[in-house]
């Protein structure tokens, strides 16, 4: 029943819609990288960015240093912001995409894996790995004393997120009150069993979940980076797969359905996809609020909602935002740092209230 | 041939549909008819296999439906619903192109020549929230017009419209079904629910009339459409006249029950 070959009518282009979309993709690539060269830049220790890629260059070719600042500006480019910088971008990109993906499957804006109980959640099983796990880490092989974190984070995230959608979901629609209330339930009850955790962990613990609640990406490691990349780096891959379903979507579960997606299959990968995602995050920066729900919003004002453009939109603006709140952190009072997590609620909350207020009509 | 057999939904302990045999012939217009409640979006969602059967079984040209992949399905049976709700703030063409399986460089090429037979031309940049319930129903049936040019043209694909005329005014009406017309014509299938007796006598090859959950006639509108068939269906006291052009349903007794008049 194909009407392709009867198209003799006269063709409107809309070319003008799709022009934007190219270029702001362009524009997020260009912040995302002038957020990462910035990291690496800015700081107490200022260093010119031309000297960054000079020094980098010279760290890779393996060219000896000769001054004890030319030393200095490796070790803290090398060392210490290289690492905090490539994690900054994975927890930025990992939440943002994360957030996106959540709010396509919910039908929802508000749906920001902070607000409703998943980073919370992956934040109690993070701690709870600290806690109890570490205890039991002398008999576990080495890939689980490096992978236990996240592959705990990860799995909190999993537990939390299909609780929230078999709670706020019936019948195909998610009642948005339902969503945000569930979520308030279930990321107290997190916050419970992480008080409870903090109570019973040791002084020494208890300085490290400090972490946790406030979110920071100092004593960014190298290995946090190992740890917390494969699971964004699957989040990324698994994205482009869902674009069309998460649009699809948009329209209704039924008429998903109808269009010849799977959904249930698409529900249930992007659960997983939003889990690693939040989880990596989370293991690798305690919990940083409002990345998730900011980030899409923004990139969804300026590419329009098509989760073809909106996914990856989000991930290069989420690390650009993550990457500016923790300059922002750590220039505002050097050489103290400001939690990154303070940072991002200190913007994102009166966003949210600000969504939240132009949505009331929607909310009831 | 798309066939629905001994068909039958159960809801919260009610059923719904209890036991329907349905055909829907390719190159024929089937409306399905009834009163509010007797399960006429129930059976148009068992049949496109959006509601689960309790018992029965759907196929399309022999092969069950729940046998075929979601995209074989969606290439040969689409469905415009009463009314769709779009999550964020789409743009025309970025709802039609849900429809439209992958076509990538000549995607505004299809979404132009899709609105201009909707009789929305310049609409693909607009807002789909903007729109006016009208408008927005036909850019729907674009939509869905739209996933049916996925299927081979030797094979019959089947359009499902549940009431798709309740937000249009006259003129919209005959677009909408007159659309339907062409799909059958071009030995396509369609159904359609439709409230209206007179446009479903004007507009059917087939009209079935279901009533609290069971077939009541099922056959030609000089068959079915007459005073017998409609008051046993709606309980309402009818005249059916014969014009030139056809059938039509005059109500007798509004007076007195004009709660549960139809026609």
């Amino acid at each position: 029943m194909s009407a392709e070959q009867s198209s003799s009518l006269p063709v409107t282009e809309h070319k003008d819609a799709a022009r934007p979309v190219a270029a702001g993709l362009v524009l997020f690539g260009v912040l995302a990288v002038a957020a990462f060269l910035g990291a690496l830049a800015i700081g107490p220790f200022s260093i010119a960015p031309g000297r960054i890629i000079a020094v980098m260059w010279e760290a890779w070719s393996g060219v000896e240093t000769h001054t004890s600042a030319m030393l200095r500006e490796r070790v803290v480019v090398m060392d210490v912001r290289f690492p905090r910088a490539v994690l900054g971008v994975l927890v930025g990109a990992g939440t943002a995409v994360a957030g996106a993906i959540m709010q396509g499957v919910f039908r929802n804006p508000l749906a920001d894996p902070g607000l409703i109980g998943v980073a919370p959640g992956a934040g109690l099983a993070a701690v709870a790995w600290m806690v109890i796990g570490s205890s039991f880490l002398v008999h576990l092989p080495d890939f689980f004393q490096v992978m236990g974190l996240p592959l705990a984070a990860f799995f909190g995230g999993l537990v939390t997120t299909l609780l929230i959608s078999r709670l706020a979901t019936r019948d195909g629609r998610t009642s948005v009150a339902t969503l945000l209330f569930a979520g308030l339930a279930l990321g107290a009850m997190a916050a419970a069993g992480t008080g409870v955790l903090v109570f019973i962990a040791t002084e020494q613990q208890t300085r490290e979940l400090l972490f946790w609640t406030m979110g920071s990406l100092a004593g960014a490691t190298w290995i946090k980076v190992a740890m917390a990349a494969p699971f964004v780096a699957a989040l990324l891959v698994l994205s482009p797969f869902l674009a069309r379903g998460l649009d699809a979507m948009a329209l209704g579960e039924a008429e998903a359905y109808h269009v010849g997606i799977p959904v249930e299959r698409l529900k249930r990968i992007a659960i997983v996809a939003v889990a690693a995602g939040v989880g990596a995050a989370v293991a690798a920066a305690g919990v940083v609020g409002f990345i998730g729900l900011m980030v899409p919003h923004l990139a969804r004002l300026a590419l329009g909602p098509s989760h073809r453009a909106l996914l990856p939109a989000s991930a290069m603006l989420g690390a650009a935002v993550l990457l500016a709140a923790d300059i922002f952190a750590r220039m505002v009072a050097p050489p103290a740092e400001v939690p990154l997590g303070i940072v991002t609620a200190l913007v994102g909350a009166p966003f949210f209230l600000w969504l939240l207020l132009r949505r009331r009509a929607f909310v009831g | 041939m798309y066939e629905g057999k001994d068909v039958r939904v159960v809801m919260n302990g009610r059923t719904l549909l209890n036991g329907v045999d349905m055909e829907i012939r390719s190159g024929q217009i089937t409306v399905l008819v009834g009163p509010n409640g007797a399960g006429k979006s129930t059976l148009l969602k068992a049949l496109s296999g959006e509601h689960k059967l309790a018992a029965g079984r759907v196929s399309l040209d022999g092969t069950a439906i729940s046998e075929l992949s979601a995209r074989e399905l969606a290439c040969r049976r689409a469905v415009l619903p009463q009314s769709v709700e779009v999550a964020f703030s789409f743009t025309v063409a970025e709802v039609i192109s849900v429809g439209l399986m992958g076509s990538g460089a000549r995607e505004s090429g299809r979404v132009a020549r899709l609105l201009h037979s909707v009789e929305l031309p310049g609409f693909a940049g607009r807002r789909y929230d903007s729109l006016s319930g009208g408008e927005r129903q036909r850019v729907q049936l674009a939509r869905v017009l739209a996933q049916l040019e996925c299927g081979h043209a030797d094979k019959a694909s089947y359009l499902f419209l549940d009431e798709p005329t309740a937000s249009l005014d006259l003129a919209h009406q005959f677009v909408v079904l007159r659309l339907a017309r062409a799909h059958a014509d071009k030995g396509g299938g369609v159904l359609a629910v439709l409230h209206d007796l007179n446009l479903a006598a004007m507009v059917a090859d087939r009209i079935v009339v279901l009533a609290n959950g069971n077939i009541i006639a099922d056959g030609t509108v000089d068959e079915v459409i007459c005073d017998e068939v409609i008051e046993r269906a709606f309980g309402v006291s009818v005249r059916v006249g014969v014009p030139p052009a056809g059938p039509y349903v005059l109500p007798q007794n509004i007076r007195h029950s004009a709660g549960t008049a139809q026609a």
